[in-house]
């Protein structure tokens, strides 16, 4: 039974930071109406950038934070400035080659830069794990969990809260009706992208003192994120955070109960499963 | 003013002005131009000629949000409120662009004046009816404090205790010295409450007048008022 509770643990811990991922890929689909391919590309970016700060400059990921988070909400700015604007009014099929292509340029761009070896980072003062009532309670997987809290009730606070989170929402709601209110929206998609990825940025510093990386890494993250957002219900912060502690605890549950080679495979049976059920997912109406 | 859709041309050379204080109404049928007129006013669509002034300054080629903080508010056709905000949110982003400190006493007073909003606050504006929507898109104007006002078919669908309510904020907004442009399907109802009245028809204007004026009009009467 013990194994199971601590698969349970671990589920909800790594599920708060799938979600932390979805939450992205969720805010910018759920703003701007374009499906990030690339998302989870950023979210391996991110994670070079820890392990070489670490690598290079011996700086430890917990005080990445302040570099790689900030330079990645300028990335996603930038990558909205200069690629997404032009494809906004798109037919769909571009706008989904278009992310595609991101996707594989920012992989291949990966591989060329630091080839296909897998890299992790080993001495970080996120390591290490502490008892809890029967379980082990992993250290760097709370801190990651514990990060993912924390931006997820930050951009609650930061949407429903103040001026400029309230023009996103309507931004979200309906762009037209946005301007005809004096709300610079072209600001408010840019804005979407620049916190969707700075979000991946946290995942991506928390996961890499448990997590090695590789310039493939990303096809099981984008899964895990598409499923969560779909899942918890597609648009609203708190349906990223419930899909992706379904997405986790079913992974972590089941692949400890049957065999964890299969942990994908459940959690796309159940998806598919909820999804005939609750088309509108979880929390959607 | 000319504009269209790629090359296909919707508006075909319109000429209007709008005075402070004043309800200027445009009629015509179905697919003569008058959303499209008003989009290209706002800026939502491009003239291909024509020239736009405010107060004696060039405004062609503004970006739309940029046209709320030259004192443009527009209401478009159809569906305006967000549904997903409260009641209280959607009033309030029409204080978007201002920066006085005066918006809290507007907006109690708004709620006061408007007790179904009051009554509504803080529940989903998805939730309202037709005609209460009506109501907080026009109250939200009046919190936008604007010089001219753009309202498309405000009646279209609603019954007609509605319709006299709705023009009742109107006339409101219009008393604060605002210029307001209204285009209606709703003949009778335009004319009677319009300074001044024009036709569009296939993109140029056919007649115009005085609002009472053209109750009387002979043409008017035949086509739009059913003899
Ligand atoms: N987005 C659009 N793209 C192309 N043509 C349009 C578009 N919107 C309207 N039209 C065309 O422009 C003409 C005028 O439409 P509209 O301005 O909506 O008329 P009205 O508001 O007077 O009913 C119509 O023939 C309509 O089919
Ligand atoms: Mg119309």
């Amino acid at each position: 039974m013990d194994f199971v509770l601590q698969a349970a643990l671990n589920g909800v811990l790594l599920g708060l930071v799938y979600g932390l991922v979805a939450l992205g890929l969720s805010l910018i689909w759920g703003v701007t109406d374009i499906v990030n391919l690339a998302h989870a590309e950023y979210l391996m970016l991110g994670m070079y950038a820890t392990y070489w700060l670490w690598a290079l400059a011996h700086i430890d990921p917990l005080y990445a934070i302040p570099l790689v988070v900030p330079a990645f909400f300028l990335f996603g700015y930038v990558t909205y400035r200069v690629l997404i604007r032009r494809i906004l009014s798109a037919p769909m099929v571009s706008q989904i080659f278009a992310t595609f292509g991101l996707l594989f340029f920012l992989r291949y761009s990966a591989f060329a830069a630091f080839g296909p070896n897998v890299r992790g980072i080993w001495g970080s003062r996120l390591e290490g794990s502490v008892p809890l009532g029967g379980l082990v309670l992993s250290l760097p997987k709370g801190a990651a969990a514990l990060a993912a809290l924390c931006t997820f009730a930050g951009l609650w606070l930061f949407l429903n809260r103040t001026r400029t989170g309230k023009a996103l929402q309507a931004t979200a709601q309906d762009h037209r009706v946005a301007q005809t209110l004096g709300i610079d929206t072209e600001q408010m998609f840019a804005l979407s992208w620049g916190i969707g990825i700075g979000a991946v940025g946290v995942a991506a510093v928390f996961l890499s003192p448990f997590y090695q990386t590789s310039p493939a890494i990303g096809d099981a993250f984008l899964l895990l994120a598409f499923s969560s957002v779909v899942l918890g219900g597609f648009g609203t912060v708190s349906g990223a955070l419930v899909g992706g502690l379904c997405i986790g605890l079913v992974e972590n549950v089941l692949g400890a109960l049957i065999a964890p080679t299969f942990k994908l495979l459940f959690v796309f049976v159940v998806f598919i499963a909820v999804l005939l059920v609750r088309p509108a997912g979880l929390v959607g109406k | 003013m000319h504009s269209g859709y790629g090359t296909r041309e919707v508006i075909r050379g319109v000429s209007l002005s709008l005075g402070a204080g004043e309800i200027v109404a445009m009629i015509g049928p179905n697919g003569a131009g008058k959303s499209t007129l008003l989009r290209t006013i706002f800026g939502f669509l491009r003239p291909t000629r024509g020239t736009l002034h405010l107060d004696g300054e060039s405004i062609a080629g503004v970006r739309p949000h940029q046209m709320v903080r030259r004192g443009i508010a527009y209401v478009m056709q159809g569906h305006n409120v967000l549904p997903g905000l409260s009641v209280e949110d959607n009033l309030q982003l029409g204080a978007y662009v201002r920066v006085d400190r005066q918006v809290r006493t507007d907006l109690d007073r708004l709620l006061e004046q408007f007790p179904i909003l009051q009554a509504r606050r803080r529940q989903k504006a998805g939730v309202l009816s037709g005609g209460e929507r009506r109501i907080l898109e026009l109250a939200r104007v009046l919190l936008q404090r604007p010089k001219v006002v753009l309202l498309d078919e405000p009646t279209l669908g609603l019954a007609p205790r509605m319709i006299d309510q709705v023009y009742d904020v109107v006339h409101s907004v219009k008393g604060a010295g605002v210029a307001v442009f209204v285009v209606e399907q709703n003949v009778r109802t335009a004319l009677r409450h319009a300074h001044r009245a024009c036709v569009l028809e296939q993109g140029t204007v056919r007649f115009e007048g005085r609002g009472e004026e053209m109750l009387q009009h002979p043409e008017v009467k035949r086509v739009y008022l059913g003899g």
